[in-house]
């Protein structure tokens, strides 16, 4: 009987802390429906891998290693980058460019927005991090989670459980985080700005043609970036061509949902609590929330700068700006909703949704940016 | 907070934003020359 329970006096006190985080992110994704496919098995991992002597992970039994299930998954699919690869031909398939193709200058608002992640690399390195971990823990700020762990396990670093619970929460809260400082930048005559918006169709052969020359364009200049832009290029260009409309639907739900699936689950193999629970975690939450601030204001600072320059009628809505995060669609609906609070009759989500998806492509462009610059 | 470090990556801000802001540019570009050869004849 004894033998039974014995394990238990390997339970320590920061493998519970594990569990109560665990629970906390099952919690949030059940009851505050806080980006729940990927909170949650990331909580469930957390309490999995946490557990004492959890067969889950590799552990050594009598001098022996016993190479565990989830160490298997990291191994296979994220240590050599394969989940968000496949991941991002789901993400490319579900999105429709159309908003962007017909208004193509709001691509700019994309780039502006990319601001937070060299900000928060810079804090970061200045705080005490290596350059390197530095530079994944800035690219929470792409608000984009295959992008945060192809860079943050291109760069090897040890940090890649903590800066995806901050990329995924972050991008839940993208509705607490982002009103506040779209007020604090703006006047209330700045939100109210009308945008006009004229529906103009996009033929097929833009449509067929923009991924091919996006995967060109972005592969030639930052080459470490085309697996990421071209992946989801590819799922765009299935999405797109008009004659694999069954393998498109594949790539959107079955594709997305299986590696979605297993995503968060192997996330957990570096939510062990020896690695997890370190002042480092603390202060990588704090630097993700800094990056989603200073995307943000990134944004919206650019937009101000461009009405400048912009003559009157002519104006932009500074909170699209906002917008090129690329926390799809949720940036884009927050700041839809401000602009009927401030005016009901101020219709901004076509111009925001554009914004929104160039900040999809601006994310990789960053990712891949940071992957030439230090890798 | 090491501020000598903090400037130090100052170079490679600079860059990076540059760099997508460039790439941004000929996107655009490229995007307004597909619109108008391949977009939809009014």
């Amino acid at each position: 009987m004894s033998e039974l329970f014995s394990n238990v006096s390997n339970i320590t006190w920061q493998q519970i802390v594990m569990w109560i985080i665990g629970a906390v992110l099952i919690y949030l994704a059940i009851k505050k429906d806080m980006e729940p496919s990927l909170l949650l098995p990331m909580g469930f991992g957390a309490i999995l891998v946490n557990l004492p002597m959890s067969g889950a992970v590799t552990q050594i039994y009598d001098g022996v290693q016993e190479v565990g299930v989830i160490d298997v998954l990291f191994n296979s699919g994220i240590a050599n980058e394969l989940f968000p690869l496949l991941l991002f031909v789901g993400i490319g398939a579900m999105i429709d460019f159309g908003p962007l193709l017909s208004n193509p200058k709001l691509m700019i608002f994309g780039a502006a927005a990319q601001f937070g992640i060299f900000f928060t690399f810079s804090l970061a390195a200045a705080v005490g991090f290596d350059i390197k971990d530095a530079a994944s823990i800035g690219i929470i700020g792409a608000a984009d989670g295959p992008t945060s762990i192809f860079v943050a396990n291109y760069f090897n670093s040890r940090y890649i459980g903590a800066i995806m619970v901050a990329a995924y929460s972050y991008m839940a809260l993208v509705p607490l985080v982002q009103p506040p400082v779209i007020r604090l930048l703006t006047t209330k005559k700045e939100r109210r700005i009308r945008m006009e918006y004229t529906q103009k169709s996009v033929s097929k052969t833009t449509k067929i043609l923009f991924p091919i020359i996006i995967t060109v364009i972005t592969g030639i200049v930052s080459p470490r970036s085309v697996a990421l832009i071209g992946f989801l290029m590819f799922g765009n260009l299935v999405r797109e061509c008009g004659v694999l409309d069954s393998l498109s639907d594949t790539a959107q739900k079955v594709l997305a949902n299986l590696i979605t699936l297993f995503l968060g689950i192997t996330i957990a193999t570096k939510m062990q609590a020896g690695m997890f629970l370190t002042k480092e975690t603390l202060m990588i939450i704090s630097l993700g929330l800094i990056a989603f601030i200073f995307d943000t204001a990134g944004g919206v600072v650019f937009a101000k700068i461009l009405n400048l320059f912009l003559k009157k009628g002519k104006k932009i809505n500074p909170m699209i700006g906002a917008a090129g995060i690329s926390a799809f669609p949720m940036s884009a609906r927050v700041v839809h909703k401000m602009g009927l609070q401030e005016d009901n009759q101020n219709f901004l989500l076509m111009h925001s949704i554009g914004v929104n998806v160039s900040g999809q492509i601006a994310s990789v462009i960053a990712g891949g940016m940071i992957l030439n610059l230090l890798g | 907070m090491n501020f000598d470090v903090l400037l130090s990556t100052f170079p490679v801000m600079v860059k990076g934003m540059l760099g997508i802001f460039i790439v941004t540019c000929v996107i655009i570009l490229v995007m307004n020359l597909l619109n108008k050869f391949t977009g939809e004849k009014k």
